[in-house]
């Protein structure tokens, strides 16, 4: 990657305009998420950058837009019934998920292709047609506008994710150690807890965080399954973007970045941990 | 040759049982715990996501209505032959105002002038008009029911409209995908509608084409990130790949809405290009709610689905290859586009095809920045859901999109294999 001493100007040149080039695609990565903080911050209702903002006078920046968050009833609901339906859909996901994994990772599974592409279809499938499909099904055996309408619903979505990332987990599961447990008289149950699960923790956790972003941030098949008692910090966004835009979303939008951080800093940490357990160097 | 000795009988295990037998007994076993070990998930799946899936796609095709409503004049109307020009017979009437009554009595006949209204519009009007005096009717009384109704609205007399009954009067119709193909049954089977009514081709093309659109931006813009993420030192490309991953888990919603304060006409991007010069105050860019604001959010979004397959793949190709293209002669283009870029192909496949299924079935960004030109199929699939209700236009749209996206799904299975899907 580095430069060689022999480079000739062309390949200078070339090399530096590169790295600008790159430069520039991971601002247009970034900043779009980072421009929101600031603003969030502004003491205006406006969104963008006003005079006293730039030149940093204090009177330019208030913490006007989260007080308005956190003192309206309406967006409070919405954060309440998010922290409701999350955490269940997740539990749900992640219990039936982490099972049929262990089961799709056993040797000698019939049609396992065919199941393991159905698994995975509420990811691929658009979310407008499952939504459609869960409205007009749901509706119809009376979980349309229901809390466990919504937390099946979330659940199913969360599937795949879970799917994905604990079988990943569970290619570098080295089986000899359930066949060693048995042997010195463990049945299958304990086997799993005190063998299996120590080890496929991490891919399980970042299963369950994958599905919990997935229903948290979930604001489609939310919108026709749930009813206004299940609305939701997206759905809330959602339709205060598109009607009356105010900059209490802003605010919203910050404290959002600042759990997707530390999500993916869980994430990360896992996902190094587990190649430390299999015994590869952490990438 | 032939001295291996014939102990005379099959191999037995441990208990007894030949030894086959006892391995395929012991092989089923492990098949069948696999199994219950699935089970649950997969019924779960089942009834959670593939029922619904499939009870839509049922009722692109449902056409129960008709029949439901207007029982008698369904049988009566069956043997008439709409091509000889004649109105339907005096039986035909009779049943139509027998059945009309009952309707107007449980309030009915406005559904299922509002069902016909999609393939005819204006029989709406007729059923709801005539309902309102059907309630009276007096059936065994009147002579003929023929002359009754047209009497009370000339329309009963237009065989385009006794036609339209007859056509939908069946259980399943493929009315709704001839509407969501932009044609209609005439006078002699399908044909396509006026230029001027083709709505729903037109979207599902410019949803293509904007899918492309967005895909091929990806490409452009992944590839260089991609390729820098792999060749640079271990401790540098984590560091780099934090502000990969971080969009990727961020809220689709907070990255829309950043989208849609930074293109506004008032936004920071209008600003800034104020402030240097470039744009007139005047003359602000239009740059949300069109094509443009569509493709840019979009991607945005979708640009880390297309960096992480890509990324995986060019770690696996060694760097020595390029330096041995380049000490047999050829130089920094001819290494790169006859070495590299071939080995990367599996990465852009694998990463292309993710983006365009998932670029396709978007509703959220194009709904928020998309304004009237940049909208997808998927919008209007959930207009027809919650605004016209028609059900069965939207699941006819639905199962055309649903159609695309597994045609893509099992060249991607095919391709990368669902196995290899990676995240984060």
């Amino acid at each position: 990657m580095a430069l060689p001493p022999y480079a000739t100007t062309g390949q200078r040149v070339w090399h530096y305009t590169f790295r600008v080039i790159c430069g520039l695609i991971f601002f247009f990565l970034i900043a779009p998420i980072v421009v929101v903080i600031p603003l969030s911050f502004n003491s205006q209702d406006f969104f963008t950058f006003t005079k006293e903002m730039l030149s940093f006078d204090p009177a330019g920046y208030s913490l006007k837009h989260y007080r308005d968050f956190f003192g309206n009833p309406d967006w409070q609901d919405a954060l309440w019934n998010s922290i409701k339906i999350a955490p269940a859909a997740t539990l749900l996901s992640v219990s039936l998920g982490t099972l049929a994994a262990i089961g799709l990772s056993q040797p000698h599974v019939p049609a396992r292709r065919a199941i393991m592409a159905t698994l995975i279809s509420p990811m691929i499938v658009p979310l407008i047609i499952s939504a459609a499909g869960m409205y007009f099904f749901y509706s119809r055996i009376g979980l349309a506008g229901t809390y466990w309408g919504v937390v099946l619903a979330h659940a199913a979505l969360g599937i795949p994710f879970v799917i994905i990332t604990v079988t990943a987990t569970l290619v570098g599961f080295d089986r000899s150690l359930t066949r060693a447990a048995a042997n010195m008289g463990a049945d299958p149950v304990t086997t799993f807890f005190r063998v299996q699960m120590p080890l496929i923790l991490p891919g399980v956790i970042s299963g369950a965080l994958f599905a919990f972003i997935t229903s948290f941030d979930e604001v489609v098949v939310v919108i026709f399954v749930g009813s206004a008692k299940q609305q939701t910090l997206p759905w809330q966004m959602f339709t205060g973007l598109r009607e009356q835009i105010s900059p209490t979303i802003l605010a919203v939008a910050t404290i959002l970045v600042a759990i997707s951080i530390a999500l993916l800093t869980t994430v990360e940490l896992l996902r190094r941990r587990s190649e430390r357990l299999r015994g590869m160097s952490p990438g | 040759m032939s001295d291996t000795t014939d102990t005379g009988g099959p191999v037995l295990a441990a208990d007894g049982t030949p030894l086959k037998r006892s391995l395929a007994r012991a092989l089923r076993r492990q098949k069948l715990r696999a199994l219950m070990l699935i089970a649950p998930l997969l019924l779960f799946i089942l009834i959670s996501f593939i029922l619904p899936v499939a009870d839509m796609l049922y009722r692109s095709v449902k056409n129960g209505i008709v029949a439901d409503t207007l029982p008698r004049t369904v049988v009566a109307i069956a043997d008439w032959d709409a091509e000889s020009g004649d109105l339907p017979s005096e039986a035909v009437y009779a049943a139509m105002a027998a059945d009309l009554k009952e309707a107007a009595a449980a309030k009915t006949h406005t559904k299922v002038g509002t069902r016909l209204n999609y393939e005819n519009p204006g029989i709406a009007s007729l059923f709801r008009k005539t309902g309102r005096k059907a309630k009276k009717f007096d059936i065994e009384g009147v002579a003929s029911w023929k002359d009754e109704l047209i009497d009370i609205n000339k329309d009963w007399g237009d065989i385009d409209n006794w036609r339209t009954i007859q056509t939908y009067s069946p259980r399943v119709t493929q009315g709704y995908f001839l509407n969501a193909v932009d044609m209609r049954v005439g006078t002699d089977g399908a044909e396509l509608r006026p230029e001027a009514e083709r709505i729903y081709m037109n979207l599902l093309g410019r949803t293509l084409w904007m899918s492309l659109a967005i895909t091929v931006c990806c490409i452009i813009l992944a590839y260089p990130v991609a390729w820098i993420l792999a060749n640079l030192p271990m401790r540098k490309a984590n560091i780099l790949m934090i502000l990969v991953l971080l969009p990727f888990w961020t809220s689709l919603l907070v990255r829309t809405s950043a989208w849609k304060i930074l293109l506004q006409q008032q936004g920071v991007i209008n600003d800034i290009l104020v402030w240097i010069g470039l744009v007139d105050d005047s003359a602000r860019l239009v740059i949300i709610n069109n094509q443009f604001g569509t493709i840019v959010a979009m991607t945005h979004i979708l640009l880390p689905f297309m960096i992480l397959p890509m990324y995986s793949v060019m770690q696996t190709i060694p760097p020595s290859y390029l330096r041995a293209a380049k000490s047999l002669g050829a130089t920094d283009w001819t290494a790169f586009w006859r070495v590299y870029f071939p080995q990367t192909v599996p990465g852009i496949g694998a990463g292309s095809i993710l983006v365009f299924i998932l670029a396709i079935g978007y509703y959220i960004t194009p709904a928020l920045v998309g304004g009237t030109k940049g909208t997808f199929i998927s919008n209007q699939i959930a207009f027809h859901i919650s605004s016209s209700l028609n059900w069965g236009l939207a699941s006819a749209l639905g199962a055309i999109l649903l159609a695309v996206v597994l045609v893509l799904y099992w060249a991607y299975d095919k391709i990368v294999g669902i196995d290899n899907v990676k995240l984060g």
